[in-house]
């Protein structure tokens, strides 16, 4: 390969799977059947796992994959199934016309003012300062290891929280899903 | 890339926005925050690569939050489809106390 | 945020130094192993069934208020030789193995400190990862290697060994003999933890541990209500101590910015010279090391803590863990020789407390009893040493009690276990422990009766044995620091510094002599005099088999020659002040503050004073109790009269349980129950707090809840367009 094809390469891949990630969700969002919508979704996911690599985030490519695509969604397909919901409905879910047109105008909406608001200077009170000793992944330090030091000493009361958040939501799903004895009211 | 990633990020979640307001089966509508979400890790890692990796370890905490608020979630629509024998939103009002 | 290794181009960073955190892993690999096997039934109901023979040799000793005399249950039976554990040959391997490994690393590193000894002016930190790293405070999980850290190792592997030796004959029938040295392998895991952390928050842990071992190795035969009674006293009595080290930790956090000793010295050396804040430091960090090592206020534990087994009682509560306060002491030596005041208060308390549990150890009749309030008043003078700023005497001692103190009580748990198995043998069940059921032990147990003499010789002040020169010192110190010293020019609650140091001075010969008379005593009772087991028993009376005997001999000899590593210049010449020249680099800092720069001399003349002094009063000591107490008078256990007068109170130990009872125990009971339950809690945080807070959610939420129309699309609308509008307000600022 030669050094100009690269970026070439590169940049023609990045479009690729980003047309494809826009292109799956909108088929995700107008599909009537859960299934194929979630099919759809999961299509995003990969794409975005892709993006991910290309930016030099492999790990969090690798998960993305695994926990999102592999774990998150496999939830969503197995909670379609446990309720029977598979087959589209003999009435469409999506909302009427006049629900659409709405929807599609606070849609644009948002999407101007994110676009407005990513070229906005914010004044220094509203931004987040930089964690002191993390610099700009430079991508030849190892994958996983310069994710997992700032996890393990800057945010690791951060972590800490999100473990029990989980242990939370672990004892909140069960408790929720759990069919209620008729007889124990 | 990061104009790109930005602006893709930006249409995913301007995607899932309108996801959340047409539909009413509450699945569709938890996966529609899920790509919310998604579009939002892509905006971290793609600043990551500019200011710094913090970017990346908030993408992880992100992951986190999601698998949680699906476990719980999921459990919820579990338990209300068992009373109403439905996931769409306009037979559920639980909410009215 | 990672720390470098301090130790980056030491001269020990390419030894075997390196590896001195295996130090401390063998024996927490034991402890492991030890463990798992002692889940393995014993083949025979465990301690918990008291009818199961679970009680060991010292099995039935009383707790609080513990007369000595009228000990009836003696919780043997016959199966009793059937409870040996199925691992015990296994154990018997692991656990003193662990140890002797550890011993050996420990020399081999001493060793290396010794050949690079000039080198070594800088302690060698050994970084292992970082522990706590939370906002300012970062606190690494290092070992601090120097030359005060190796000699406690020294001490704690190698009498250790020892312990764990002699444990391997001693508790050999005991069916949780497995769980004994898991115990005993945890406790020198945290023993070194302590020794060699490089930080107070380390120490802390290795304190904190210690501790967890000492109330789990109290409490070890607990089907017994007053064991357990014992190892819950010594807890809490601790826990009390640790309040003051853990203030003393936030103070130096919120003052100095660092926890490592390192630190921490470098940060006093700038504070001002008696300065409120060092000395509010020190005395946190002495009511710390009041728990830990059995000072006035807290020594109430202690006694109380020889319902363990007695090589426990000889390896913790006598030997390493108690000793702790005067390592952590001579730790922050620099700390303390900053506050003069808080020095005295030391010292003075030591020396309460050496003529205070002396008095005490004259009339106590349990042969453990009469050691225990001999080892809280030797920690006395300990404190005294390095209350006055002479921090190697302190530990010159530390070294030398250990020694003896550990073979006393090695050398009582060889009597003990005699005296216990020739009971056993006649099914009797009188108390083993005391003295006035003994007498005449010298024809059955010829070897623990001389070593048990030079260990007595030896904790009187006798010359040539090792007791001599570290009490010597001690005292000499004290002395020499009347004149010239800070502490001299101190005030202490109002009395100049001088003195204060010639009252503790003199309380040290009193006490000296009352130790002289109580170690005689016991000897005098225990192996001279007439035999009074009784007929059948004496019969039985054998000594110890050599497992037992090995590790006496060997402190034997320590306790004989330990004292030349540290004789006075006075007289030894070229061999003197070894051990003060090899902590020099240590303690000199904390010392040179308290003398000056010129240091303090006394007179040739003086010394030789002193010295006559203090031989003259042991040997007076010695001469009281040989002349004056009669072995033959003295009639066993069962028959004996009931004490009157003074007698009374000093076996009842003046009283201060039962004052202790009266004024904090019950009182805290009685606010605790009224005030703090009653009250406060089912008051006040029940009533008002939890219940109020839900009655003020469930009226906000009553009020809110007639806004909403319970459905979820028409929430989605409203939070999104609240959105829309927060952006906009950002957008188009």
């Amino acid at each position: 390969m030669s050094n100009e094809f690269v970026p070439l390469f590169y940049g023609f891949n990045f479009y690729l799977f980003g047309l494809i990630a826009i292109a799956s969700a909108l088929l995700f969002v107008t599909r009537k059947s859960p299934v194929a919508a979630a099919m759809w979704l999961v299509n995003v996911m990969f794409c975005l796992a892709a993006l991910y690599v290309m930016l030099d985030a492999q790990f969090i490519g690798a998960i993305q994959v695994i926990v999102y695509a592999g774990a998150i969604m496999v939830v969503f397909l197995f909670v379609v199934m446990l309720l029977n919901l598979g087959h589209a409905g003999a009435v469409s879910d999506l909302r009427g016309n006049a629900g659409r047109l709405a929807a599609g105008f606070v849609g644009l909406a948002m999407l101007a003012e994110v676009m407005v608001l990513a070229r906005t200077k914010f004044p220094d009170a509203m931004t987040l300062k930089a964690v002191h000793g993390l610099g700009p992944v430079d991508g030849t330090a190892g994958v996983i290891g310069p994710i997992a030091g700032p996890l393990f000493n800057e945010y690791l009361l951060a972590f800490e929280l999100t473990s029990m958040l989980l242990l939370t939501a672990i004892v909140g799903a069960v408790v929720i899903g759990k069919k209620r004895n008729p007889d124990a009211r | 890339m990061l104009a790109e990633s930005l602006a893709l990020s930006a249409l995913l979640f301007t995607i899932g926005v309108v996801g959340v307001l047409t539909r009413r089966n509450a699945i569709i509508l938890f996966m529609c925050v899920e790509l919310m979400l998604n579009a939002v890790n892509l905006s971290f890692v793609a600043l990551s690569k500019v200011h710094g990796v913090g970017g990346q370890v908030f993408v992880i905490f992100v992951m986190t939050v999601a698998a949680a608020e699906a476990a719980v979630g999921l459990a919820i629509i579990i338990a209300i489809f068992r009373h109403r024998q439905s996931v769409n939103l306009e037979d559920i009002n639980l909410l009215k106390g | 945020m990672q720390t470098e290794p301090l130790a980056t181009g030491h001269p020990l960073a390419d030894t075997i130094a390196r590896f001195a955190w295996l130090i401390p892993v063998f024996p927490l690999v034991g402890f492991v192993l030890n463990g798992l096997l002692s889940l393995r039934a014993a083949g025979h109901p465990g301690p918990a069934d008291p009818s199961a023979g679970g009680h060991g040799h010292d099995g039935h000793h009383r707790g609080t208020g513990g007369t000595g005399d009228g000990h009836a249950d003696h919780g043997h039976d016959d199966g009793h030789h059937a409870a040996r554990h199925p691992a015990a040959a296994l154990v018997s391997l692991i656990g003193p193995g662990v140890l002797a490994l550890s011993f050996a690393m420990t020399l081999a590193i001493l060793y290396q400190v010794w050949v690079v000894d000039n080198a070594l002016r800088e302690p060698y930190v050994l970084t292992l990862f970082s522990w706590m790293p939370a906002g300012k405070l970062s606190v690494d999980a290092a070992f601090q290697i120097d030359q005060l850290s190796l000699v406690m190792m020294s001490i704690v592997t190698g009498i250790g060994t020892l312990i764990h030796i002699f444990s391997v004959g001693y508790m050999q029938d005991d069916p949780g003999y497995p769980r004994y040295f898991a115990y005993l392998n945890l406790f020198i895991f945290f023993m070194l933890l302590l020794v060699m952390g490089s930080s107070y928050p380390l120490m802390f842990v290795g304190w904190e541990g210690v501790g967890l071992c000492s109330y789990l190795l109290i409490g070890f035969w607990f089907s017994d209500k007053a064991n357990a009674d014992a190892g819950k006293k010594a807890f809490i009595v601790n826990r009390i101590g640790d309040f003051g080290f853990l203030v003393a930790m936030f103070l130096m956090f919120a003052n100095f910015g660092t926890l490592t000793f390192a630190g921490v010295g470098e940060a006093a050396m700038g504070a001002q010279l008696g300065g409120a804040l060092v000395t509010a430091i020190c005395l946190f960090l002495f009511l710390g090391a009041t728990g830990k090592s059995a000072q006035i206020p807290l020594f109430v534990w202690l006694p109380d803590a020889m319902a363990g087994p007695t090589p426990v009682s000889a390896l913790i509560h006598a030997a390493t863990m108690v000793t702790a306060g005067v390592y952590l002491i001579a730790r922050s030596a620099v700390l303390f020789s900053m506050a003069p005041v808080a020095q005295l208060t030391v010292a003075v308390v030591g020396a309460l407390t050496a003529v205070f549990a002396a008095t005490i150890g004259l009339k106590q009749w349990d042969i453990k009893k009469v050691l225990a309030y001999s080892t809280v008043s030797q920690l006395g003078y300990m404190f005294v040493g390095v209350g006055v700023g002479a921090y190697s005497a302190g530990v010159f001692h530390l070294m030398t009690h250990a020694f003896f103190k550990a073979l006393l009580f090695l050398g009582s748990g060889s009597v003990i276990y005699a005296m216990h198995k020739a009971y056993h043998a006649t099914h009797s069940h009188e108390d083993a422990q005391d003295m006035r059921n003994m007498g005449g032990l010298r024809k059955h147990m010829p070897v623990t009766f001389v070593l048990m003499w030079i260990a007595t010789l030896s904790i009187a002040g006798i010359p040539p044995f090792s007791g001599f020169f570290s009490k010597d010192e001690i005292l000499a110190s004290v002395f020499a620091r009347t004149h010239g010293s800070t502490l001299a020019e101190a005030h202490w609650l109002g009395i100049p510094g001088s003195v204060v140091l010639y009252g503790v001075y003199v309380l040290g010969l009193a006490a000296a002599l009352m130790t002289a008379i109580y170690m005689t005593r016991m000897m005098l009772y225990t192996f001279h005099g007439p035999n009074r087991t009784g007929e059948k028993e004496a019969a039985h009376l054998k000594e110890a088999p050599w497992i037992m005997t090995g590790p006496l001999v060997v402190l034997g000899v320590l306790s004989a020659v330990g004292g030349f590593v540290n004789m006075p210049a006075l007289y030894a010449g070229e061999y003197s002040e070894q051990l003060h020249a090899w902590l020099e680099p240590v303690l000199a800092e904390g010392t040179g503050i308290t003398l000056g720069e010129e240091g303090l001399h006394l007179s040739h003349a003086t010394e030789w004073t002193l010295i006559a002094i203090a031989i003259a009063i042991a040997a007076i000591g010695i001469a009281i109790a040989w002349t004056r107490l009669k072995p033959e008078a003295l009639v066993a256990a069962k028959d004996a009269k009931a004490e009157e007068g003074i007698e009374k109170t000093l076996l009842h130990k003046w009283y201060v349980d039962e004052a202790y009872d009266k004024t904090v125990v019950k009182p805290t009971l009685g606010i605790s129950r009224t005030l703090l339950w009653k009250g406060i809690d089912t008051g006040i945080i029940d009533g008002l707090l939890v219940n109020g807070s839900a009655l003020v959610v469930r009226a906000v939420g009553w009020a809110g809840s007639q806004l909403q129309s319970g459905r979820v699309g028409t929430y989605a609308w409203v939070l999104l367009i609240g959105v829309l509008s927060v952006l906009s307000a950002f957008s188009f600022r």
